[in-house]
């Protein structure tokens, strides 16, 4: 699998880290109930197919990235930086 | 049909013209007490015991491809008792005890080979740890002994104890622990079930859950539609996509898992050897082949068949712990879709739909715990009050915050 940052073209996807569905950019305020933590933190919609995921380039540039990829084919669709995206429904 | 060794002569002497097939091939009836969907270890074994135990035959249990064509035929087969967490503590030790009576209470050889376990330490706060957790095992009533360095290279001379970076401290012995035949258990469990009346439903996959004023009602199928106002959903890394089907998410993330067999060699290694900071273990089959593997490939996957990364990664924390693997030959390498929680423990629990029920979160442990969750699964299915080693495992605990992190990693499914 190869991942292409838009900072630093197509690279390998060991110098990057995964972290979880692209949800956790969905961070919710400190206060919300606690479901909306459950909901945030444990529920999945674990789809078979196209998800939106979190990685970090650990080994090159250091930017969370949004990648949209197929958990079947382990295709990698789109990559985008993560700064100003929202999560979840995006 | 009785196996015995006795059996096994004569049929020898008459051609083996006697043997017939273990389990019937029925057609799926209108309506069933209970439905299982999934036909793995743990679903097998939950009409098992169902029949057995509780007395409950009208069970069917709908698998999409053939009995035991999962996980539970994938897996590299360690069955263990070493947890340290209250709620897996007792969980699995009741499932050791079982295995420790499987074969006889089965009558069918499921190889279970208690030829101990070495999880190996590298550090001192590591042997702090694992004096913790061996002690733990102790007030579990199972059985663990610290060794020192010494005392690994009595046991296992062939490691490299002065690796640079992980030198050899010592290990957690676990005699109990070892291996079992995975497809043996799949089959010991279907015959077992089907001679009690279970129907084992093939080339039958879910395709909707039926529910009706919250109350789950029956099945879709690729064979039907099929009742049952019990319905228990025990699909390890499909968990989710079946649970969609209830309108349900749960706390599940799928992951890739791999492992790798040599080709057949003389016995070279005659335990279970876990190399935990390198992210690798090893076994040796019956067979002779050296089966092995090591941590997820870390993204999430539906793909079944690994990445080279990790094949890699594996390949090199083998020669780092063991050198003279390097002169084995690997044959195969696979994958397996592992239903990942966010504290990699397991959820045996009842939904808010009333008479729907969920098995599943069994990561990459839940081979060891087939028998155990089998039984635990079906007293909940049969009484509707949790079994005692298995009560900790409910879907809520998640948003109560109390969770069983056993790695103590934090919740995030891929780090368990
Ligand atoms: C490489 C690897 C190594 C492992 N090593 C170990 C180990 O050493 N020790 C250990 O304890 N555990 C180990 N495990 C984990 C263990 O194999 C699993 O946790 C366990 O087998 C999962 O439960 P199961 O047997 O019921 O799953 P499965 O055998 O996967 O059963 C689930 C069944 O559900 C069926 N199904 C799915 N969707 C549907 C549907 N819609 N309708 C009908 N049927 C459906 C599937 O076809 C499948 O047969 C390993 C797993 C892997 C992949
Ligand atoms: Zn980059």
């Amino acid at each position: 699998m190869r991942i292409t940052c838009p900072l630093c073209g197509a690279r390998d996807r060991r110098e990057f880290h995964y972290m979880g569905d692209a949800v956790y950019l969905d961070r919710p305020d400190p206060v919300a109930p606690a479901v909306a933590w459950d909901d945030y933190l444990h529920l999945r919609d674990n789809p078979a197919g196209e998800t939106r995921d979190l990685w970090f380039h650990e080994a090159g540039c250091g930017a969370w990235l949004v990648v949209t990829r197929n958990t079947v084919s382990h295709d990698v669709l789109s990559v985008a930086l993560a700064d100003g995206i929202r999560g979840g429904a995006g | 049909m009785r196996y015995s060794g006795f059996r096994l002569f004569s049929e020898g002497m008459t051609g083996n013209r006697g043997w017939r097939p273990v389990w019937r091939d029925p057609e799926p009836k209108p309506e069933y007490d209970v439905i299982i969907i999934g036909g793995g270890g743990h679903g097998l074994a939950t009409a098992y015991y169902l029949a057995r135990e509780h007395g409950l035959r009208n069970v069917a249990v709908l698998e999409k491809g053939y009995l035991g064509g999962g996980n539970v035929g994938r897996n590299t087969t360690i069955v263990r008792a070493n947890y340290f967490l209250p709620g897996n503590s007792e969980f699995y030790s009741h499932s050791l005890k079982l295995w420790e009576g499987l074969a006889q209470e089965l009558n069918f050889n499921v190889m279970h080979s208690q030829r101990g376990l070495i999880n190996l330490f590298h550090s001192d706060g590591q042997r702090d740890a694992f004096a913790r957790r061996g002690n733990a095992m102790i007030n579990q009533g199972d059985d663990a002994i610290l060794l020192d360095r010494e005392g690994v290279r009595e046991i296992l001379p062939y490691l490299d104890f002065d690796n640079a970076r992980f030198p050899i401290h010592g290990g957690l012995y676990h005699p109990r622990g070892g291996t079992a035949r995975h497809d043996a258990v799949a089959w010991g469990y279907a015959r077992g079930a089907d001679a009690r009346g279970v129907d084992l439903v093939q080339n039958c996959e879910v395709t909707g859950i039926d529910i009706s004023n919250g109350r789950v009602t029956g099945v879709q199928t690729t064979r039907g539609a099929i009742r049952a106002r019990k319905v228990g959903i025990v699909v390890a890394g499909r968990s989710g996509q079946v649970a969609a089907m209830a309108g349900m998410r749960l706390p599940i993330e799928s992951h890739i898992l791999q492992a790798f067999v040599t080709e057949g060699l003389k016995p070279v290694i005659d335990h279970v050897v876990s190399f935990g900071m390198g992210h690798f273990y090893i076994s040796q089959s019956d067979k002779g082949g050296l089966v092995f593997g090591g941590d997820l490939d870390f993204h999430a996957s539906y793909a079944q068949r690994g990445n080279l990364p990790m094949a890699e990664h594996v390949m090199e924390a083998g020669m780092a712990l063991m050198p003279m693997i390097g002169k084995a030959r690997v044959l195969r390498s696979w994958g397996g879709i592992m239903d990942m929680t966010p504290d990699g423990s397991p959820i045996i629990d009842r939904t808010a739909i009333e008479g729907l029920h969920v098995n599943c979160g069994w990561c990459y442990g839940g081979f060891k715990a087939v028998p155990g969750s089998g039984f635990s699964f079906a007293h909940l299915l049969a009484t509707g009050r949790h079994h005692a080693p298995a009560a900790r495992f409910r879907l809520d605990r998640f948003a109560r915050g109390d969770l069983i992190d056993e790695e103590g990693t934090g919740s995030q499914h891929n780090l368990h």
